[in-house]
């Protein structure tokens, strides 16, 4: 019976941080995104600063009309949103926030699953592209499916050097064999990580598949309601997924200078946060790259970087032992 | 594995055997209609399906790694890459009259005896091999790892040679395009003047080549 519950219990905890976490940092960009501007931002919904903005953006998205192209593919276009959300919700149940198994589910190749299962979120931006019989929508698609190509390489590569020198796979494995020089040895692969998750998010500088000068909105061109509220929804948790994974490989999840065995979730979701707002902050600073120059940078930079942190790992790696 | 198929029944019916059961008739279902829909972007989502239910499957005979392995290579490149590639012909919403072949008995025949050999040697070689589902887990990353580089090191870097092969295979191949020694009498499209010093033929390889080499990485 407590073991049901337990289960019972993490998933809930799971569900409730992927209801919760990605509104905060929808919100935290709507404020920071203005600041950043001169401007003040949201400031009359639920009245303290506009912090019931996105709940009221909630409540109006649900209220409009849900539209589907006469031309569409009406299956595939409505299905669309549920696969690019849903992956996040899974990933989620992976990431360790503390110590002593506090994760939804520690798995034995927890790198991979979350690699894997991030991957098939982007099938939700083709199936929109493709479904939705709008040229732009399907520019928006064909350049999802080019820069996930390109990008998911260097990601596995960085990840890969996490896992060679924590003799690893499982998350919260990692971070019981982490030790604090892991950051500066690991920074490179960091670095390649993180820029490859923000190319496989669309987020900018890397959001040419869904450039607003140039194709409109890109896959999601067509979409209205609540369908388009979930993919905003899914951006903004892979945002999370992506925030807490890095900090989780490469800057110690919830190891911290003091503090570690009480205070670790609070480690991790402090760490979460900085990157979440280094996101925002390249959205509002970082021109968009084009999509050549992306590949180029994928193929040319990154890729070579991720090698050179494996190298390096595998030299060290043999070097201590 | 224990040799213990006295202590069950042929097909003793477990959860897990009764899942391993359903999952897979979902995955054969799904496998049928990828390759008889009349929609070609449908069929590749069907492929989503049944390469889904593999991983399902690999799961249940607890081996987490290759499952998931599994979903990263083939349901998030190799299905990308069929999309893209699908894309890019402008597959047309609904059904498109010519996405029959006229080999498709030949290619049913080649279907059913490819799959008659399969089921006869795993049959053959797995009938009385039974995972213990209580005790160690027996797919997990350390065991497979550990039989990959200590029993089929050699046809790992074999295997890594070929795709090594491939892929710089590919790059010359689509290099051999921009060179202007190759080009023969293949003049770049008319209209596409070469701009200052900047030759066509100098900067095509750089649009053109990693285009190709993506291809290979399914």
């Amino acid at each position: 019976m407590s073991d049901a519950l337990d289960i019972a219990l993490r998933l809930i905890a799971v569900f409730v941080a992927f209801l919760v976490f990605p509104l905060v940092i929808g919100q935290t960009e709507h404020k920071v995104m203005a600041h950043m501007q001169g401007r003040l931002g949201p400031m009359y919904a639920g009245g303290f600063h506009g912090w019931a903005q996105l709940v009221a953006d909630g409540v109006k998205f649900a209220q409009k009309e849900d539209v589907v192209p006469a031309g569409a593919d009406r299956r595939i276009f409505q299905l669309a949103p549920a696969v690019a959300l849903l992956p996040y919700l899974l990933v989620l149940i992976a990431i360790p926030i503390g110590p002593h198994n506090a994760v939804g589910q520690s798995l034995d190749a927890g790198i991979f699953f979350v690699l894997a299962v991030m991957g098939v979120g982007v099938l939700g931006s083709l199936m929109a592209g493709w479904a939705s019989a709008n040229k732009f929508s399907l520019l928006g698609g064909l350049r999802t499916a080019a820069q996930l190509l390109a990008y998911e390489l260097p990601m596995l590569l960085a990840a890969a050097s996490v896992a060679m020198a924590a003799g690893t796979l499982s998350l919260p494995g990692i971070l019981d064999a982490f030790h604090w020089w892991w950051v500066p040895w690991q920074i490179v692969g960091g670095l390649v990580f993180f820029t490859a998750g923000l190319a496989e998010l669309q987020r900018p500088p890397f959001d040419m598949p869904v450039a607003d000068s140039e194709i409109i909105f890109g896959a999601y061109t067509e979409y209205t309601g609540l369908r388009f509220a979930l993919f905003l929804l899914a951006e903004y948790a892979g945002i999370v997924v992506l925030c807490a994974l890095t900090s989780v490989l490469f800057l110690g999840g919830w190891h911290g200078p003091f503090g570690a065995d009480g205070l670790g979730w609070l480690w991790t979701l402090l760490k979460t946060a900085i990157l979440a707002f280094g996101v925002i902050w390249l959205r509002v600073s970082y021109p968009r790259l084009r999509e050549d120059q992306l590949q180029k940078l994928a193929w040319t930079v990154l890729i070579p970087l991720a090698l050179a942190q494996i190298a390096l790992t595998g030299v060290v790696k043999v070097v201590i032992s | 594995m224990t040799l213990a198929a006295a202590s069950h029944g042929f097909l003793s019916p477990t959860g897990v055997e009764i899942a391993f059961l359903l999952v897979g008739l979902v995955t054969l279902g799904a496998a049928v209609v990828t390759v008889i829909t009349r929609q070609l972007v449908h069929a590749a989502l069907w492929l989503v399906v049944t390469l889904g239910g593999i991983a399902v499957e690999y799961l249940l005979l607890t081996a987490e790694f290759i499952a998931w392995v599994q979903v990263l290579i083939y349901v998030g490149s190799v299905v990308v890459l069929l999309l893209f590639g699908l894309m890019l012909t402008k597959a047309p919403i609904g059904r498109s009259p010519d996405a029959d072949s006229g080999n498709r008995w030949a290619a049913l025949t080649v279907a059913v005896a490819s799959a008659a050999a399969l089921v006869w040697v795993v049959t053959d070689a797995f009938r009385t091999t039974w995972i213990d589902l209580d005790g160690a887990v027996q797919g997990s990353t350390e065991a497979s790892g550990r039989s990959l580089f200590q029993y089929w090191v050699l046809p790992f870097e074999a295997l890594s040679v070929l795709l090594l092969a491939a892929l710089v295979g590919a790059i010359v191949l689509s290099r051999r395009n921009g060179d202007p020694e190759h080009t023969g009498g293949r003049k770049p499209a008319g209209g596409r003047r070469p701009v200052g010093d900047r030759a066509p033929a100098a900067d095509r390889p750089r649009s053109g080549g990693p285009a190709r080499t993506r291809e290979d990485r399914g």
